[in-house]
């Protein structure tokens, strides 16, 4: 029949691309394990890129969803640099915190 | 051909520098006398290019005399754009071919003197790079090109003065040139800087055809000319930076010719000559300063010679007056008279100190006049050139010196009779203590027995004529000296070559006091300069050689009027004092100033690195804190 169809607002997509950046933002906070963190930054950026397409969509502009790309690219980049650094420590000193490594503190 | 050499004029200093830098490679190797035939090599090379590079700017007509030659762009720094560039006009061609020609005839000598000394090989390093830094100097076409040769000149001279540095005075000696021309080498410094702000160019060119057309402020040309003169003074030895010179006689006897007598010391005059058109917009005062700097040096100078009794000292003296000479001649705007005084200078002044090198050499290093005597027969070539030296140098006609100082005497009556008194005794002076130093050297009887048997020699000991290595160049200097006169004689303007050669460069001084009493009766003042001559002459036999008279010789003209007391007193006592307060000064407040400010940033930074925790996670939350305290004040000023 009728069903209630109930169309997403563009609002709606910003509250959830606000929730899951808190979400990121928090567990980079209190989070200590380093692939922990590391997940929950990879949250923040798609949070981030949710916004950019939303907003690309709402204002009609194809920067938008271009500039997603870009940060895809950058992610990615610095998945493969951060994770191998990850793993690389991980191996020398296994079960370590980020708390930990702080040999290079002034 | 010869303009292939005038294209690449850079070869004329660059090969004695490749002797100088093959000498410092291969010197030990080398050794004795091969190190030596290669300096002179390189010298009489230079000195050749710079013979075809002088005939073909004289197969030009007058105004084409001028050919700039440009190495490469050596400090293009905005508009500060200097090159390395040589020029070649009259007046550095002059330069140029007095320096490599009297330089290749001391190579030579020195070959001759320098025989057997351990560090054979480093003095021709020494003197090859003396040659090119000359070089640089003169032919330099702009002031940054002459400094760098000027600084190289003093350096050269520093090490050649203290050569034999195991001696305590050779040492002392070569120190106190050093430190007395940089005192000269801040004036020419603050005067390159002056010019380049004023004209914003440090070329010769640039510099004078400002001045030609008046866009050089009277104030500021006065100023260039007035610092450029203190480096001069500096260099060229005149009163009261002159201190030096007499003491740099502790260096071989070559390089007394050479340095401190032909080329180096005449850099002064040379300067003021290339800068003539600036010091003719200075205020009047400005050439009356160089003029009364000049003559009072001049006079000052032959009196402290007439009591000397080393005989290379009596040499340092004269070459001190003689340069008083020259500033005066600039002085008095007679330009083509400096220049001519001091061709002939470099003639008869490298002769009498090669001379003086050859009795040095022939009485086994006494230096002492008084223990000479009798050496004419003995030497009977070095007599012979010396008696030459001494003729040139006394004013007496036809020798070389007597139309040069002449010459001078004329422009500088024309300008102030005051000073042309001044000159003409200085000049009856120097024929006075020439005579004095002749007789008491090469006639009389002979006083060196007893200084052999107080130094425990043998009994044998006789003086003996120098190698003909070293005799050689003697002959050809004493030509020099009988017929230098002829560059420039006073009769007809067809005489004057050196005057139509220079013409292009600095202004003909002659057209000035053509009107004067002084020039309708110059064959007068000829006249008033042989009796002057004669005077010196005669009183000095009188005194020496027929003990008519007793000799004038008072302690304080052998003590230089106190004058090195003094100033080494002052040096010492309140000087001393003065640098230690500047050095405390410079100890305290300016590294004080520095050492605080480092000091105070790093205790702050001590303090602020303690927030580099190390803790990731902190760094994140500030980096969270911050984001939100940004996006605050960009809402918050948006709702205002």
């Amino acid at each position: 029949m009728n069903a209630l169809v109930v169309v997403p607002t563009t609002t709606w997509y910003l509250m959830l691309s606000a929730v899951l950046f808190t979400i990121g933002t928090v567990g980079v906070l209190v989070r200590r394990n380093p692939l922990v963190m590391f997940m929950c930054i990879e949250l923040m950026l798609n949070a981030v890129n949710l916004t950019f397409v939303t907003l690309g969509r709402r204002l009609n502009d194809i920067d938008g969803q271009a500039i997603v790309f870009f940060v895809l690219v950058v992610a990615a980049a610095e998945v493969v640099v951060g994770l191998g650094i990850i793993v690389a420590i991980m191996r020398r000193r296994s079960g370590i915190t980020v708390d930990d490594l702080a040999e290079l503190k002034g | 051909m010869t303009g292939f050499f005038i294209d690449h004029l850079w070869l004329v200093p660059v090969l004695p520098l490749f002797g100088a830098l093959v000498i410092m490679v291969l010197g030990r190797r080398l050794g004795e006398p091969k190190a030596g035939w290669l300096a002179s090599l390189m010298t009489i090379g230079s000195f050749l290019i710079t013979v075809s590079v002088f005939f073909n700017l004289l197969s030009r007509p007058a105004e084409e005399r001028h050919q700039v030659v440009t190495m490469f762009k050596w400090l293009p720094v905005g508009s500060l754009q200097v090159d390395m560039a040589l020029l070649a006009d009259p007046l550095s061609i002059t330069m140029a071919l007095f320096i490599t020609g009297i330089g290749s005839l001391i190579h030579l000598y020195a070959i001759g003197y320098m025989h057997g000394d351990p560090k054979f090989s480093k003095f021709f390093l020494y003197l090859n790079l003396f040659v090119f830094s000359m070089l640089m100097l003169v032919l330099g076409e702009n002031l940054l090109v002459t400094f760098l040769g000027w600084e190289g000149v003093g350096a050269c001279s520093y090490f050649l003065i203290s050569f034999w540095h195991t001696r305590d005075s050779a040492a002392v000696a070569g120190k106190k040139a050093f430190v007395t021309n940089r005192i000269g080498d801040f004036g020419v410094m603050i005067a390159m800087f002056l010019a380049f702000s004023a004209v914003g160019t440090l070329s010769y060119s640039g510099i004078n055809d400002a001045a030609h057309h008046g866009s050089l402020a009277p104030v500021t040309a006065t100023a260039i000319a007035m610092l450029l003169f203190v480096g001069a003074c500096g260099k060229s030895a005149q009163l009261p930076l002159y201190l030096w010179l007499p003491d740099a006689m502790e260096g071989p006897t070559p390089v007394s010719a050479l340095i401190h007598a032909a080329t180096m010391v005449t850099s002064g005059v040379f300067l003021m000559t290339r800068i003539s058109p600036v010091l003719h917009v200075s205020y009047t005062w400005a050439p009356m300063v160089i003029a009364c700097i000049g003559a009072a040096t001049a006079l000052y100078a032959a009196t402290v010679a007439v009591a000397q009794n080393d005989i290379k000292k009596v040499l340092a003296y004269s070459t001190v007056s003689q340069l008083g000479f020259m500033f005066l001649a600039i002085g008095s705007g007679a330009y083509v008279a400096a220049i001519f005084h001091m061709i002939t200078h470099a003639f008869f002044k490298a002769l009498l100190f090669l001379g003086s090198g050859s009795v040095i050499h022939g009485m086994h290093h006494e230096q002492d006049m008084r223990r000479m005597g009798g050496l004419r027969k003995l030497m009977p070539v070095t007599a012979m050139t010396f008696i030459v030296g001494w003729l040139a140098i006394a004013g007496v006609p036809p020798f070389a010196g007597f139309w040069s100082k002449d010459e001078i005497l004329l422009y500088v009556y024309a300008n102030n009779r005051g000073l042309y008194v001044v000159g003409v005794v200085a000049a009856l002076l120097t024929a006075y203590y020439m005579t004095r130093q002749v007789i008491m050297v090469f006639y009389g009887e002979a006083k060196w027995n007893d200084h052999a048997a107080e130094n425990g020699a043998h009994g044998d000991f006789i003086p003996h004529e120098s190698p003909r290595i070293m005799l050689m160049p003697l002959v050809v200097l004493a030509g020099l000296a009988m017929v230098g006169g002829a560059l420039q004689l006073p009769f007809s303007k067809k005489t004057a070559f050196l005057e139509h050669w220079l013409a292009p460069v600095v202004e003909e001084s002659e057209a000035h006091i053509k009107e004067t009493w002084a020039y309708q009766n110059k064959y007068l003042l000829l006249g008033v300069a042989v009796v002057v001559a004669m005077l010196g002459i005669v009183a000095a036999i009188a005194v020496y050689a027929k003990h008519k008279m007793k000799a004038i010789e008072p302690k304080i003209l052998e003590q230089a009027w106190n004058y090195d007391a003094t100033a080494a007193r002052l040096v010492s006592g309140p000087g001393n004092a003065l640098f230690n307060g500047v050095a405390w000064i410079d100890a305290h407040v300016v590294d004080g100033a520095v050492n605080g400010t480092a000091t105070i940033v790093r205790a702050v930074a001590g303090q602020v690195r303690k927030s580099q925790n190390g803790f990731v996670r902190a760094y994140a939350a500030i980096i969270a804190v911050g984001v939100v305290v940004l996006l605050a004040w960009f809402v918050l000023r948006g709702l205002i």
